[in-house]
């Protein structure tokens, strides 16, 4: 993945950015899985490296394929991006250990959850459907009123386009 | 892409399976990994396919744009409405106990519509964006 990352910073042309970013993706899946996040990783395949990939090289159809030359040096953003890159590292450092059962985080609502008193087995659709069906109401609302953002944007009125040809 | 013969005969293999994936995980989310996003996502990822393949007017032809605008406001009329039913069946918004006799039955019938609204919206943006940004690239094509 590190790798990945190196080639897509040090690449000029766009198109080899995106099947790149693709394999990411797919990278990230496959970590999701080893973390056993399956549904994770099935979003993100089909969400980064499918949908994703299809709608950047649409893009890149629209505009140059080569990236421009910065306008200025980039030492400022890095210096940014640094910092905060080791403010979350240290921070990270104080989480409890991977899969530590005596994480505060399992000491809360996951016992209830776990005990699956709606007998539901996938705990995940569970706990997104049921115990937080607030939560992904307002998400299915977000995902609703980004595509009525797009169509707001992007839809173009037929005899508006005729007049300018013309 | 059009005239690919491989892709041609592979994409026909591939898109029903495609179709019939996203399906299962979305009548298996209550059991298996998987839901409502998932399905969604994945049920758009094959029509995109088939729009790479076999050409965005084809596409337009299977699933219309009326269609797809109006998957996008029924899935979330569909989530709200199950709370609404909730509501109207006596208990809070939302509370799935309360759809049927057996509260555990009543949650898993929640938990489906839930997850169907959920599946229908995504669909139908991922969709959308794909429509929107492919057709402003032939617009492009012919004005240049």
């Amino acid at each position: 993945m590190a790798f990945t990352v190196w080639v897509l910073a040090g690449t000029r042309n766009l198109f080899g950015v995106v099947v790149l970013s693709g394999i990411y993706s797919f990278l990230m899946a496959t970590v999701m899985v080893a973390l056993d996040a399956v549904d994770v990783a099935m979003t993100e395949a089909a969400v980064g490296a499918g949908v994703s990939t299809v709608l950047m090289l649409g893009a890149l159809h629209l505009c140059k394929s080569e990236e421009a030359k910065p306008a200025h040096r980039p030492w400022l953003p890095l210096a940014l991006s640094a910092a905060t890159a080791v403010l979350l590292i240290y921070g990270a450092l104080g989480l409890p250990d991977f899969a530590d059962p005596q994480a505060p985080i399992h000491q809360h609502v996951s016992p209830r959850y776990l005990q699956n008193e709606i007998d539901v087995p996938n705990v995940v659709t569970a706990v997104l459907a049921s115990f937080r069906g607030y939560d992904t109401l307002g998400e299915t609302t977000v995902v609703f009123t980004a595509g009525a953002g797009i169509i707001a944007l992007l839809r173009r009125r037929k005899i508006k386009r005729g007049g300018n040809e013309e | 892409m059009k005239n690919d013969l491989v892709l041609r005969v592979i994409g026909k293999l591939l898109i029903p399976f495609i179709l019939l994936f996203a399906l299962y995980v979305q009548f298996h989310g209550d059991f298996g990994p998987g839901g409502g996003f998932q399905a969604g996502t994945i049920f758009a990822a094959g029509i995109v396919f088939y729009a790479l393949i076999f050409g965005l007017e084809n596409a337009r032809k299977v699933i219309p744009d009326r269609l797809v605008e109006a998957m996008l406001a029924a899935g979330v009329l569909l989530y709200a409405g199950v709370g609404v039913a909730g509501l109207l069946l006596g208990g809070n918004y939302l509370d799935y106990f309360a759809l049927d006799a057996d509260p555990i039955h009543g949650q898993h019938r929640g938990i489906f519509w839930v997850e169907a609204g959920v599946a229908v919206t995504v669909c139908g943006v991922m969709l959308k964006i794909f429509y929107m940004f492919a057709s402003r690239g032939e617009d492009g094509r012919g004005e240049a």
